[in-house]
């Protein structure tokens, strides 16, 4: 177990005992390293950056593309494939955009139903503006992806295939390199969605075989208001700009431009460069406790809460997943999902309860809402058990 | 602290939801609902002279939602229209300005609870927001 992890992230040190911190897949707290960074930057090396040619526009400029190369390490990629970008939900509307750009109506775009809204939404809006199809793949009644229907779905119209690596709702983890492997048997490309996974396990993506792959930084201990589009080169080259404005132009005359490489190209104007230096210390969090050790204690506090619960007969776990990582939704018999978090909540223990950005997937399931446990890596066992402490107090108040 | 907010007859009203059916022939019938939590209403009214003679509803939810409807149904059922309108202003008040009631809302009272929830105060407004829209259809 990180027996001290807990001790790094000042919120959650300083109120232990009276805050059990479960909604890590809504997104994480901070460790110091990460908060001290962030102040660090506008206490010492503030300046906007590839534009001045002072000493500190060169500092910022360094830490900027040092940052960028740091999470192309992170997750074995090439620093030039490294997009900076809002999070997720902005590193797929760039996808979505631009690449149906190229599209011709009839064209097919595949998602899953277990996807999350961010990762729904862009695709309906561009298939709707150019007659493409979007095409949703089910699910197993365990939560998996049915693979059956994968393929029947794809076809030689397919041409992207937008899948999420981890479900915030079920926990699965999604076999991507399966799915790479019968998307570019069509030649369609493949865009993960990396949100849940790429602080629970080792992700890399010359591993995994995709074309593009995307996450928040603030799911991944890092701050809000700075992601990460990874894409191959080859590919991000090919693709037309996504917004226009300054830092992504070569050259500007009065009636055209042209643009930079990539991955300027897709970061037009000013970056949030505070949040992707900070965002590199998370990389180096997360680098010197382990993420093969974090994934080890999340998926011991998963197997004991499933056990928890599998003793529980008014509580239902929902999904059964062939891999879960992280992440436990339930219901609990006869109380809505807002009243145990209401309950928990007012015992210190924060959870999520809703439908979690994923209402396709609510109808799929036929519920309207779940509760959900999302893990980080300062969770501990003892917090676990307060957790089913106060759910036993949820039974009292609707006994 | 909890039990300021399920008291006793809210999980009463939860568990046992009273008036909950349909009216065939009802005068107005009004959906509410609060996509964001998935609880969802149908109040029926039947009104006769100014006068609500039956009052219904249907709905699934939380148990603050589907409570605080339950309560209303049995508040109006028998009262005047515009007797309604001044109690579901003042039930309004309470729960979304902490204002106190300056007329005696009797058992709806075990709902003041909620306004320590901010989160939750649109479950227990839901239902009394729907029955003034419904009463607006009435004129
Ligand atoms: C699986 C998944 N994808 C995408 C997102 C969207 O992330 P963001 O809101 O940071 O853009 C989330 C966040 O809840 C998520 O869980």
């Amino acid at each position: 177990m990180l027996y001290d992890v807990y001790k790094e992230f000042p919120l959650i040190y300083r109120n232990r005992g009276s805050l059990v911190y479960l909604d890590n897949a809504a997104s994480t707290q901070k460790p110091s390293i990460v908060i001290e960074a962030l102040a660090d930057f506008y206490f010492e090396s503030y300046a906007n950056v590839h534009r001045g040619i002072y000493k500190l526009a060169e500092k910022a400029t360094a830490l900027y593309e040092e940052a960028r190369e740091k999470i192309a390490w992170f997750i074995g990629g090439r620093k030039e494939e490294v997009v900076f970008v809002r999070g997720t939900t902005e590193g797929i509307n760039l996808l979505a955009y631009t690449l149906s750009s190229r599209l011709s109506a009839g064209d097919e775009i595949v998602i899953s139903v277990m996807e999350h809204h961010s990762n729904f939404v862009p695709w309906q809006i561009v298939t709707s503006m150019r007659s493409l199809n979007l095409k949703v793949v089910d699910i197993t009644e365990e939560g998996d992806l049915d693979w059956k229907d994968f393929e029947n779905k794809i076809t030689e119209k397919t041409k992207v295939v937008a899948i999420t690596h981890l479900s915030n709702v079920l926990g699965t983890l999604n076999d991507i390199r399966k799915v790479v492997e019968i998307a570019h048997s069509v030649g369609a490309v493949v865009i993960v969605d990396g949100a849940q996974a790429v602080a629970r396990l080792k992700v890399d993506v010359e591993e995994l075989g995709c074309d593009f792959y995307t996450f928040s930084g603030h799911k991944m201990y890092g701050p809000m208001g700075i992601g990460v589009l990874w894409g191959r080169y080859e590919l991000l080259e090919e693709l037309p700009p996504w917004q226009g404005g300054g830092e992504m132009i070569e050259k500007v005359t009065v009636y055209n431009t042209s643009f930079r490489k990539p991955p300027h190209r897709f970061e037009a104007g000013t970056p949030n460069v505070a949040g992707a230096v900070a965002l590199s210390k998370a990389v180096d969090f997360i680098s010197s406790v382990g993420i093969d050790n974090i994934e080890a204690q999340e998926d011991e506090l998963v197997s004991y809460i499933l056990e928890r619960f599998g003793e529980l007969r008014w509580v239902s776990v929902v999904g059964s997943p062939k891999v879960r990582k992280g992440v436990v939704s339930f219901t609990v018999d006869g109380v809505h999902p807002h009243d145990v978090a209401t309950i928990l909540g007012n015992d210190g223990i924060a959870i999520r309860a809703g439908h979690h950005c994923a209402q396709p997937l609510m109808d799929r399931l036929s519920l309207s809402a779940t509760s959900r446990i999302s893990l980080g890596c300062y969770n501990t066992k003892d917090e676990i058990d307060m957790f089913f402490k106060s759910l036993e107090n949820v039974r009292k108040v609707f006994a | 602290m909890i039990d300021s907010l399920y008291r006793d007859l809210i999980i009463d009203h939860y568990k046992f939801p009273r008036n909950f059916r349909r009216i065939e022939s009802a005068t107005v019938v009004k959906e509410g609902d609060n996509p964001l939590c998935g609880d969802k209403i149908t109040l029926y009214l039947k009104v006769e002279n100014g006068k609500v003679v039956d009052v219904s509803f249907e709905g699934s939810g939380c148990a603050i939602s589907q409570a605080s409807t339950s309560l209303l149904t049995e508040t109006v059922k028998g009262k005047q229209v515009e007797e309604i309108k001044c109690i579901v202003g003042e039930f309004l008040a309470m729960l979304t300005e902490g204002k106190q009631p300056s007329v005696d809302l009797g058992k709806l009272l075990a709902l003041e609870g909620v306004k320590n929830y901010p989160m939750r105060v649109k479950c227990a407004t839901l239902g009394w927001h729907t029955l003034e829209q419904a009463l607006k259809e009435i004129g």
